[in-house]
């Protein structure tokens, strides 16, 4: 017990390092932008006197960071008094900093997006299950035949073709040719359809691979020799017994996959103009070069990326005790 | 070898010799526009058509080889060779140093999601190819790391490495004559689909218009501006498109040809 709760603890803490980290990186990221924001946000022509102001209000006239380096004066001590640390305390109270461009505070920008990416992304899930069970299933059951060398050939297949090629190509036959669906937006339920299908499109061919040879693995096993030397049936053997064990190593993927998915919704986002975070931090963040709410969207992507992996580790580990164990 | 790695290299072979010979084979220039020819189908004249602009796809097409592969062997090679350094001296001396990079530096840099931090970086610093490259090795080089340092770990522990100890080599003798050849097999397909993955995030950035700027032929931008006209021309975006697909498929047949090559347990499968 004393165990399981010390390496826990040192879990949390690791996982607790690598967001301090990634928040540091994200912190610091603005620094390398060449220039400086007020002029890339205010233009050339703007006076001294502007950018002043536009420093002062977002706070870019305090330092960087604790110390700062300078040729003529060298290493300098800046003290509390710097961005890093201004950044830091407004996190903590929940506060993102406010846009560059709009002058709202980023996290409501962030807020009104996000809950359509995480429809995107889990709908994206469903569509993968769906396409993977049957046809590793299918596959796996009939190993080395023509059916699993197809299943196979339809996997790479998924994982090689960028979203990019399948999104626009999935628009023209279903939307252009067929009309069965809008050409782009989030305006009615059926819209979110293709975008499910393109960004679920690679995931289910990983999980085809991996359904595949948990089935295969499972076959060949002790308990499955007796279930059908009890007289069960063929369908019940993989449905009932071999799919349920060999779905925990699937459940692992899923969850690591969640993460990518919400990341890799930036290019479906893009292809469907689909109003979630990533075409937030496309058209509204890189695009107009408003550096505040390019940090505020890697930052919540990259921590809902990091919880997601990490909540699968502990779900595993509960799923799996041989892991718990090790 | 299983045939889809034959398959992988030989779609390979035909886009490595495309990209050296495509000043040889392009039919046009490959900035040459022809307002007048605009969307033109696929033709004798131009054997993939025309683009909005009256350029000729297949011509495009090829110098865009030469940009993909561009960007994959230096992303690989770069972020490769850093990888497998890193990963060698984290296996090979262990203690506070292993702990740090493996423990530490290795999950930070895992806990982004590789193509954000891609957009990140290249948001920061600007377009171009020098920074998207930078961007691809700064998210490739862990996996090498991590896969030698696992590699370096089960080899130091060999027989010949602890004669060779016992016949007095020295660490750098050890690590580089003796582990490193007997430790990266693995790293041969990690390069492989880390090539297929670096054509593919080019492609992605570019598209996202964070890679390559225009007029270049890199495909993803050719793919990005194909797009607002793809309902009354598919085929402009149709080429391109194949070009990436066939190009990733072809590295990833050949990683998972080596894989079940060099792996006996999943050759019997």
């Amino acid at each position: 017990m004393k165990y399981k709760f010390l390496n826990f603890l040192r879990q949390l803490a690791l996982i607790l390092l690598v967001i301090w980290t990634v928040v540091s990186l994200v912190t610091l990221l603005i620094e390398l932008v060449p220039g400086s924001p007020a002029t890339t946000i205010l233009g050339e022509t703007a006076t001294a006197e502007q950018i002043a102001n536009f420093n002062q209000k977002h706070g870019l006239d305090r330092p960087a960071f604790f110390f700062s380096y300078d040729s003529e004066t060298g290493v300098k001590w800046n003290g509390a008094e710097n961005r890093y640390l201004d950044y830091w305390t407004g996190l903590l109270r929940g506060d993102l900093g406010r846009s560059f461009r709009t002058d709202r505070p980023v996290l409501d920008m962030i807020l009104e997006r996000y809950p359509a990416t995480i429809k995107l992304a889990f709908a994206a899930m469903l569509v993968a299950v769906g396409i993977a069970i049957p046809l590793g299933v299918l596959a796996g059951t009939n190993k080395n035949k023509l059916i699993d060398n197809a299943s196979s050939f339809i996997a790479l297949l998924g994982i090689s073709l960028p979203t990019f090629v399948i999104g626009p190509f999935l628009v023209y036959i279903f939307a252009v040719k067929l009309g069965w669906f809008s050409v782009g937006g989030s305006y009615y339920p059926e819209d979110i359809i293709l975008p499910a299908v393109t960004l679920g499109a690679a995931l289910s061919a990983i999980l085809t691979r991996m359904v595949r040879s948990s089935v295969i693995e499972e076959l060949g096993e002790d308990y499955v020799r007796t279930a059908r030397a009890k007289g069960l049936s063929e369908r019940k053997v993989v449905y009932k017994h071999v799919l349920k064990n060999g779905l925990i190593p699937v459940v692992t993927v899923l969850g690591l996959q969640l993460g990518v998915l919400l990341a890799g919704a930036i290019i479906t986002e893009k292809i469907f103009s689909w109003q979630g975070l990533g075409l937030l931090l496309l058209e509204d963040g890189i695009a107009k070069r408003d550096y505040r709410l390019v940090q505020g969207c890697v930052l919540v992507i990259s921590v809902t990326y990091i919880i997601a992996n990490s909540l699968t580790d502990l779900v595993y580990g509960w799923l799996d005790p041989r892991i718990r164990l090790s | 070898m299983n045939r889809l790695f034959y398959i992988g290299i030989s779609i390979a072979a035909v886009v490595i010799l495309a990209a050296v010979f495509a000043p040889l084979l392009a039919t046009h220039d490959v900035n040459a526009q022809n307002l007048a020819l605009r969307f033109a189908s696929p033709s004798a004249e131009h054997w993939f058509g025309t683009d909005a602009l009256g350029r000729d796809v297949f011509s495009r097409i090829l110098f865009g080889a030469r940009i993909s592969l561009y960007v994959g062997i230096t992303v690989v090679t770069v972020s490769g060779v850093f990888g497998i350094f890193i990963g060698a001296i984290a296996g090979f001396y262990g203690g506070l140093a292993d702990k740090f990079l493996s423990g530490y530096v290795f999950n930070v840099f895992l806990a982004f999601p590789g193509l954000l931090l891609a957009i990140a970086l290249v948001a920061f610093l600007g377009a171009g190819l020098g920074k998207l490259i930078l961007a691809l090795c700064i998210i490739g080089w862990v996996g090498y790391a991590r896969v030698m340092r696992g590699q370096v770990l089960k080899v130091r522990e060999y027989d010949f490495v602890q004669a060779a100890k016992a016949l007095g080599a020295g660490n750098m003798r050890i690590l580089f004559t003796h582990i490193m050849p007997n430790a990266i097999q693995p790293l041969i397909v990690q390069a492989s689909l880390g090539m297929a993955g670096a054509v593919l995030s080019e492609a992605s950035l570019s598209f996202l218009g964070l890679g390559i700027p225009p007029p270049a032929p890199s495909w993803g931008t050719m793919i990005e501006e194909a797009r607002q006209y793809f309902s009354i021309t598919p085929h402009v975006l149709f080429f391109p498109g194949i070009a990436i697909a066939l190009t990733v498929l072809a590295f990833n047949f050949i990683g998972d040809g080596l894989r079940e090559y060099l792996d006996p347990k999943q050759r019997t499968r």
